[in-house]
C-alpha cells in the first residue's frame, strides 16, 4: 500500500470521529443551555475549550452566545474543524484513497458529504437542531457499518481503526479535562451522592449516560464516573478501550508486515499507563496532569505511525 | 418525433427506424415514458453517490459537476463498428510508425510529406526523445481517436487524441448504468460488452514493460491529484485494474528507477500510466516549476528501466496542423489508402488559405492548433457578426494557430426528453490500446451528445452529455 494511502485513511477516520464528537458535544451544550439557563454561558464556553477551536472563536465573537457556538462549530467554513469542514476534509482523503475503500464505504462518505453540504448550506434554526446532530451521528454510524461489514481486514482497515480510536482517545481526553475539576474529589464529598449536571453533561458527552447506568451499578461519584471514562474498558469510548484498540490494531499490523516498528512501543507506553491502574492511583498523580500526558501521548503516537509507514515524504 | 432532412439521423430515416435500432425502437415504443423519467433520475442520483463527477477548471472552486447521460443508447451494426476499428487500428499503427520515425530517422521529412518546420516549429515536439526507441517502440499505448459520421456511409476522423485521452471510465460507466436501468435489453438485443477494458488495458501495459521488469510487471497511474478535471477516471481505472494511483510527490528516482513510496518501503514501478501532460511530467528536463511530476523520470526512461505511457512527445502526431497529412501519413506508413477520411482542412499558415478562411469564416469551424476542450474555437454559422469579427482579428494576428475546417453536419441520435425522443448531434470516441502483440480496440466507446437542439460542440465542458454506444453482435 502507498504511504500515502496508509495516511488518507487515517486520517479520514480521524475526522469522521472529529465530525461525530462535535455533534456529541454541541449535543450536550445544547441540552445544559436548555435546562440550566443560569449556566449556558459557562457551558458553551467549556463546549468551545474542548473542541479545540477556542482562539479561533474568541477571535470572531466576543461572547459564548448558543447561535454563534452552534454555527461555528457546525458549519464555519473558517473553522477548520467545524463538522462541515472536517466532513469535506474526510471525504477529500477518501476521494484520495478510494481505491483503497470498498464501493459501500466510498458511497457512505460521500454521501455524507452531499447532504451536510445541503444541509448546513445556511443556519441551522434551534428546532431543526436536534434533528441535524442526530443525523451526523447516523451518517457516522453508516460509514462504520461499510467498514466493518465490507473491508478485508488487512492492512488499510487497521489504518482506518487507528485513525478512528486515536482521535476518540484524544477527545475523551480533552473533554474529561475540560470539567475534570468538577470530578476532583473534595473531602466533602467524597463518597456522597452527588447531582452534579456537570457529570451528567461529561457522560452525554460520549454518549454514556445511559451506559454508566446499566453498567456502574453505584450511584454518580466523582471515581465512579472518571474510573468509567477513563478505565471501562467496555466502554467504547474510554481510554483504555481506545489504548487497547489501538494496540491490536498496531499489533497486526506487525504481524502482516512481519516487523515491529517504533510507535509500537509508544503505543504500549500509552497502554501501560492505563493498564491495571486504580482511578485514586490517577488522582494521586493529579488528574490534570495524567490527561495532559494522554493527550501528549497520543499526539506522539500519531506522529510515530505516520513517520513509521512513510504517510508523507 | 420528427425527422430532420439536413442531418443524417442514425434512428429514424424517412423511410423508417433504420436497421441497428429496430429491436430498440420496438422496446421503447412499449416503454411507460412516466417510468423511463423516473429511470433517468436514478441514473443522475447514481452517479452523484458515485462520485462520477469531472471538475470545471475556472468554475467556483471544488466544485464537481456531473456529466449528463441520456438513456436512449447509440448503436452501430457490427458491420459498421468493422469498418471502422479497421480504419482505427490502421490510423494508430500509422501514428506509432510515423513518431517512432519522427524520433529517429525523419524519413517522411526527408520525402518531403510533411514539412521540416512543422515539427521543428511544434511545441509539442521533444528533442529529448530523438534516438530513443520506447520499449517496444509503442508510442501511444492508449488512443481516443474522435469520429463524426455524415452519412450512411461516411465516417470521418475529426481527431487523433494520442496524448492522454480521457472518457473511457465513461463508457464504462455508461454502460454499467444502462445494465442496472434496463436489464431486459440486454437479454433481448445482443450488445458486445465492453467490460474487459481494464483487463486488457493493464494486459496491455504490462505487455510494455521494459526488460528490466520481472515477470509480472508493476504498473501505476500517475494523476495530478483529487482536482484535476479527470481524477475521477484515473481512480476509477486504477481500481478496476488493481493497480496503485501515484502522485509525482509519491514518486522518487531509487538506484536508476521510479519507485513508489510505499508503508514497506520504496517499491519499483515498471510502467508508469501517466494522465499529466509532457510539460509537467520532470521539473529536471521540462517545466521547473512543476509539482506534479518525479525529478529525474526522464533520465531513468531514456536509460530504459521504465515505461511511460503514452510516451512524452506523442503531442506532435496529434495536433490540428499535423491532421491535415494524416491521408498521406497514412499511406507513407502503411502503403495503403486511409480507409478513414479526413474532415478537409484549410491551413491558416498559408495566405491563399488565409484569404480564403476569412472571406468564408461564416461557414467554417476553426480551431486553435493546440486546443482542446472545445475551447478557443469558431462555429462560424452559429456565431454573431461580433464574434465572426473578433475573432477573424485574432486569425490574422497570429494565422498559424488556426486550421479550419467546413461545418460538418453531423448525424444525430435522439435523445430522451420531456417531449420525447428529439433529435441531437454526436460524435464518438472509440479507444484503442497498442502493445507490441497488436491493437486492441474496445467494441463501442464514448458516444457525447450536444444536449442543446441544433449544437455541434458536444464538449462535455461546454455543455454536451454522454450515452451508451452499442455495437450489436448480429
Amino acid at each position: 500500500m502507498l504511504g500515502k494511502t496508509a495516511g488518507g485513511l487515517y486520517w479520514m477516520f480521524r475526522y469522521l470521529e472529529r465530525a461525530e464528537n462535535t455533534a456529541r458535544l454541541i449535543e450536550a451544550g445544547f441540552r445544559i443551555a436548555l435546562t440550566r439557563s443560569t449556566d449556558a454561558e459557562a457551558e458553551w464556553k467549556s463546549v468551545v475549550t474542548t473542541s479545540a477551536t477556542q482562539a479561533g472563536y474568541d477571535a470572531k465573537y466576543d461572547s459564548y452566545e448558543s447561535a454563534h457556538i452552534i454555527d461555528y462549530l457546525l458549519r464555519d467554513a473558517e473553522n477548520a474543524n467545524s463538522v462541515l469542514s472536517v466532513i469535506k476534509m474526510a471525504r477529500d482523503n477518501a476521494r484520495l484513497v478510494r481505491t483503497a475503500l470498498t464501493t459501500e464505504v466510498w458511497s457512505a462518505v460521500n454521501e455524507t458529504w452531499m447532504l451536510f453540504t445541503e444541509v448546513l448550506k445556511s443556519p441551522v434554526p434551534e428546532v431543526d437542531l436536534p434533528q441535524v446532530l442526530s443525523t451526523i451521528r447516523q451518517q457516522s454510524a453508516l460509514v462504520r457499518g461499510a467498514l466493518l461489514g465490507t473491508m478485508l481486514r488487512n492492512d488499510t482497515f487497521h489504518f482506518c481503526r487507528i485513525g478512528t480510536h486515536i482521535e476518540r482517545a484524544d477527545n475523551t481526553a480533552r473533554i474529561i479535562d475540560v470539567k475534570y475539576f468538577s470530578l476532583l474529589p473534595t473531602t466533602s464529598r467524597v463518597g456522597g451522592r452527588l447531582d452534579n449536571v456537570q457529570w451528567e453533561t461529561l457522560l452525554r458527552s460520549v454518549s454514556a449516560h445511559r451506559s454508566f447506568r446499566w453498567a456502574v451499578e453505584e450511584d454518580f461519584t466523582a471515581a465512579g464516573v472518571a474510573s468509567f471514562l477513563i478505565l471501562d474498558r467496555r466502554m467504547p469510548r474510554s481510554l483504555s478501550f481506545c489504548a487497547q484498540e489501538i494496540i491490536g490494531s498496531l499489533n497486526n499490523l506487525a504481524e502482516d508486515y512481519g516487523a515491529k516498528m517504533p510507535c509500537h512501543d509508544l503505543a504500549d507506553a500509552m497502554g501501560a499507563r492505563l493498564l491495571n491502574r486504580d482511578i485514586s492511583s490517577i488522582f494521586d498523580e493529579g488528574l490534570h496532569e495524567f490527561l495532559n500526558a494522554l493527550v501528549l501521548d497520543a499526539a506522539s503516537l500519531g506522529q510515530q505511525i505516520e513517520q513509521d509507514y512513510r504517510f508523507a515524504n | 418525433m420528427t425527422t430532420d432532412q439536413t442531418h443524417f439521423s442514425e434512428m429514424q430515416t424517412p423511410d423508417g427506424v433504420r436497421a441497428p435500432y429496430s429491436q430498440y425502437d420496438g422496446w421503447f415504443s412499449d416503454q411507460d415514458k412516466a417510468r423511463l423519467s423516473k429511470k433517468a433520475r436514478e441514473a443522475e442520483a447514481f452517479f452523484r453517490r458515485t462520485g462520477i463527477t469531472f471538475n470545471v477548471y475556472g468554475d467556483n472552486d471544488g466544485e464537481e459537476r456531473l456529466i449528463p447521460f441520456d438513456l436512449v443508447p447509440r448503436i452501430l451494426s457490427n458491420k459498421e463498428w468493422a469498418k471502422l476499428s479497421k480504419g482505427i487500428d490502421q490510423r494508430v499503427c500509422a501514428i506509432n510508425a510515423f513518431l517512432h520515425d519522427i524520433y529517429n530517422r525523419q524519413e517522411i521529412l526527408r520525402a518531403g510529406i510533411v514539412p521540416t518546420e512543422l515539427i521543428a516549429q511544434n511545441e509539442a515536439f521533444l528533442p529529448e526523445m530523438m534516438d530513443f526507441s520506447p520499449p517496444g517502440d509503442v508510442y501511444t499505448h492508449i488512443v481516443g481517436t474522435d469520429v463524426v459520421r455524415t452519412g450512411e456511409d461516411d465516417f470521418f476522423v475529426l481527431e487523433d487524441n494520442a496524448r492522454t485521452p480521457s472518457g473511457v471510465s465513461y463508457m464504462l460507466e455508461n454502460r454499467e448504468t444502462m445494465l442496472q436501468m434496463f436489464p431486459e435489453l440486454f437479454s433481448k438485443i445482443k450488445v458486445q460488452s465492453v467490460g474487459n477494458y481494464p483487463k486488457h488495458l493493464r494486459r496491455s501495459l504490462e505487455a510494455c514493460a521494459p526488460k528490466s521488469a520481472s515477470e509480472r510487471p508493476c504498473v501505476a497511474i500517475l494523476t495530478p491529484g483529487i482536482h484535476n478535471s479527470a481524477y475521477f477516471e484515473h481512480s476509477f481505472l486504477a481500481d478496476q485494474m488493481g493497480v496503485e494511483l501515484v502522485e509525482g510527490h509519491d514518486l522518487r528516482v531509487v538506484d536508476g528507477h521510479i519507485a513508489m513510496r510505499t508503508t514497506r518501503g520504496y517499491k519499483v514501478i515498471d510502467v508508469l500510466y501517466r494522465r499529466v501532460d509532457d510539460d509537467f511530467l520532470d521539473p529536471l528536463t521540462f517545466n521547473p516549476n512543476s509539482m506534479l511530476g518525479v525529478p529525474g523520470i526522464m533520465d531513468v526512461y531514456r536509460a530504459g528501466n521504465i515505461t511511460i505511457t503514452n510516451a512524452p512527445g506523442t503531442g506532435v502526431a496529434d495536433d490540428k496542423a499535423i491532421y491535415s497529412y494524416m491521408p498521406d501519413i497514412v499511406e507513407f506508413y502503411t502503403g495503403e489508402r486511409a480507409i478513414l477520411k479526413n474532415v478537409e482542412t484549410h491551413r491558416c499558415s498559408e495566405p491563399q488559405t488565409l484569404k480564403y478562411v476569412l472571406d468564408n469564416l461564416a461557414d467554417l469551424v476553426v480551431k486553435e492548433v493546440h486546443g482542446s476542450g472545445g475551447y478557443g474555437m469558431l462555429v462560424g454559422p452559429a456565431a454573431s457578426k461580433r464574434e465572426l469579427s473578433d475573432f477573424a482579428a485574432k486569425l490574422k494576428s497570429n494565422p498559424a494557430n488556426y486550421i479550419a475546417q467546413p461545418t460538418l453536419s453531423l448525424s444525430t441520435v435522439p435523445i430522451f426528453t420531456k417531449k420525447g425522443l428529439a433529435p441531437r448531434h454526436v460524435d464518438l470516441r472509440p479507444f484503442a490500446l497498442v502493445s507490441p502483440s497488436g491493437v486492441d480496440i474496445t467494441p463501442g466507446g464514448l458516444t457525447r451528445v450536444a444536449l442543446k437542439e441544433g449544437s455541434l460542440v458536444v464538449n462535455s465542458s461546454q455543455g454536451g452529455g454522454t450515452k451508451d454506444t452499442w455495437v450489436l453482435e448480429d
